[in-house]
């Protein structure tokens, strides 16, 4: 064993330590710094609020049942102890086949004419008039049309959600176009490219992060839209069973419910900016 | 160093005629913008030549119309004996900025034109490799165009133009963007490559030092409406071949003596407010 250098001796012979130098931040600009932790504060906060409100008994409870019954209708609709007799799952996968092949449909018609609207002043020109006209429509007002020309069953709920799907897209894949500057197009061209290999070599892959942001809104478009699609003649899906509940005043089903769709919207949400980020690394680089 | 083309190799390459060309923008309320007028420049094999002037003053629309994105309103632009009609590989452009494909890294980036004429892929990345290596660029080449500097991102532009082996380099204000320091760098680099090459060049900037140092043929331009004023023939490019000493050229009282000159000549044009400096 070594003997041990004393302490004073060390302490005196060692160079002295430097001040760590405090480190400093930039002056403040309104809006800047992280918020996560205030978002989870509110969070909690809104869900002890409704416990508190609804176990003191300021709230009826046909208006807003405690989070624990909430939770009990799950367990319920998940054996398939509500009204309907169907289990949630059923009702969740009808619901998210209703979303996804209208919204998968809206992909692959909605993107080739909006990007066929943004290269070409024909397209422009016979797309544009009927898209402008029927997009601020609430889907609500087309509804009962939709059903005097497709019935009741399938078809009628798919195109619903596939025309709220559709409009946001095709103006994304649009508006995308815009997005290639004039000098990657005259580069392509002085390097031999013919007009259409610039179309699909340069401009849509310039379009693809708008074409990325307008499918997230597209699918946003489509779960709003999939209670209306169910409102009619509809047996099974996650909208049919929230507007079944209240026709019996199952106030917790129908909050329930309405926590399903909104986690399956935000769950889809989450996986398309991992998409994002996967397909265009680019995004606000360049 | 100095490497002299053989007369059968030189009436091999081609040559650009730009005979009396003139272009006229629509402008609005029926009034139009004479940008060039009657413009005369022929190009051989070997020629350098940069364009200097003011804002305004047609050079960007000379080279749009060499590069075939625009067509004169009047006069012809001849390469090889063939009339330019639209854009082509045979004419390489190198723009200031904005013109790369950030959804391809550099080596794409670079064998993009050969992809497009169907080059197979093995031989176009060979192509890509071996311009990335005249640029200095060999270890970046499997980096995104996003993660590198502005200065290399050029460098980039410089492979990709030469990859095609067009017969002319056009290049609008390619280091316009570029810091001080890095600008020198490049201009030592382009002067290597157009040595090697023997291609024609045409360059355009707003800086005078940069243009006297580049140039074989010197032209001035002057705005409203475009046209070419005064013409030199210098050799400053050649010396640094010769002696690689930028420092040395650019100190060089003769230099000077033209570079101020020529400062004069762009201050006292007409119109020439926002004229530029050195």
């Amino acid at each position: 064993m070594s003997t041990p250098v004393p302490d004073v001796v060390r302490s005196a012979e060692a160079p002295e330590q430097p001040q760590p130098v405090p480190t400093t931040k930039g002056y403040s600009i309104p809006g800047e710094g992280r918020s996560t932790l205030i978002s989870i504060v509110t969070v909690f906060g809104l869900l002890l609020l409704w416990w508190v409100a609804t176990h003191y008994g300021w709230i009826r409870d046909i208006f807003l049942p405690t989070p624990e019954k909430i939770f009990t209708s799950f367990g319920e609709a998940w054996r398939g102890e509500i009204q309907g007799g169907k289990p949630l799952s059923e009702h969740f996968w009808w619901s998210l086949f209703r979303v996804f092949a209208a919204f998968l449909f809206a992909c692959v018609t909605a993107v080739p004419i909006g990007i066929a609207m943004g290269v070409s002043r024909i397209a422009r020109g016979i797309f544009d008039p009927p898209i402008e006209f029927y997009r601020p429509l609430p889907p609500l007002a087309y509804l009962p049309l939709i059903v005097i020309w497709f019935g009741i069953d399938e078809t009628a709920k798919i195109v619903l959600i596939y025309l709220a799907c559709f409009a946001p897209l095709a103006m994304a894949a649009r508006a995308g176009v815009r997005s290639v500057t004039i000098e990657q197009i005259n580069a392509a061209y002085s390097m031999g490219a013919s007009k259409w290999q610039v179309i699909f070599h340069v401009i849509i892959p310039a379009a693809l992060p708008e074409i990325l942001t307008g499918m997230r809104i597209g699918i946003g478009f489509g779960w709003t839209t999939l209670v209306a699609a169910e409102m009619v003649a509809a047996t099974v899906g996650l909208g049919q069973m929230v507007l079944n509940a209240s026709n019996f005043l199952r106030t917790d089903v129908v909050i329930m419910g309405i926590l399903v769709i909104g986690g399956v919207a935000y769950a889809f949400d989450l996986l398309m900016r991992y998409v994002e980020r996967l397909l265009v690394p680019w995004k606000g680089k360049a | 160093m100095l490497r002299c083309s053989s007369p059968s190799e030189v009436f091999r390459l081609a040559k650009l005629q730009i005979s009396h060309v003139s272009v006229n923008y629509a402008g609005t309320s029926g009034r139009s913008t004479l940008a060039l007028s009657d413009i005369n420049l022929a190009l051989d094999p070997g020629d350098f030549v940069v364009a200097l002037g003011a804002s305004g003053c047609g050079k960007t629309t000379l080279l749009s119309c060499i590069a075939g994105f625009m067509t004169p309103s009047q006069g012809e632009i001849v390469l090889g004996g063939k009339r330019v009609a639209g854009p082509g590989a045979e004419r390489g452009v190198v723009f200031q900025k904005h013109a790369l494909m950030p959804w391809l890294d550099v080596t794409e980036n670079v064998a993009f034109g050969l992809r497009m004429r169907g080059v197979p892929k093995a031989e176009r990345t060979r192509i890509a490799h071996d311009k990335l290596r005249r640029v200095g660029l060999e270890k970046f080449a499997n980096y995104p165009v996003y993660q590198i500097s502005g200065g290399m991102q050029q460098r980039v532009g410089l492979a990709r133009a030469l990859a095609s082996d067009p017969e002319v380099m056009l290049m609008d204000e390619p280091l316009g963007a570029l810091d001080a320091l890095t600008r020198e760098q490049q201009q030592e680099l382009i002067l290597e490559l157009w040595w090697q090459t023997r291609k024609m060049f045409f360059f355009i900037t707003h800086s005078v030092e940069e243009a006297l140092f580049l140039a074989t043929e010197l032209i001035v331009m002057t705005p409203s409406p475009g046209r070419i004023a005064h013409r030199y023939r210098v050799d400053f490019g050649r010396r640094f071949i010769e002696t690689r000493n930028a420092r040395a050229v650019k100190a060089d009282p003769e230099f000077i003596r033209l570079r101020e000159e020529i400062l004069q000549l762009i201050h006292s044009a007409p119109g020439s407010l926002e004229a530029a400096a050195a």
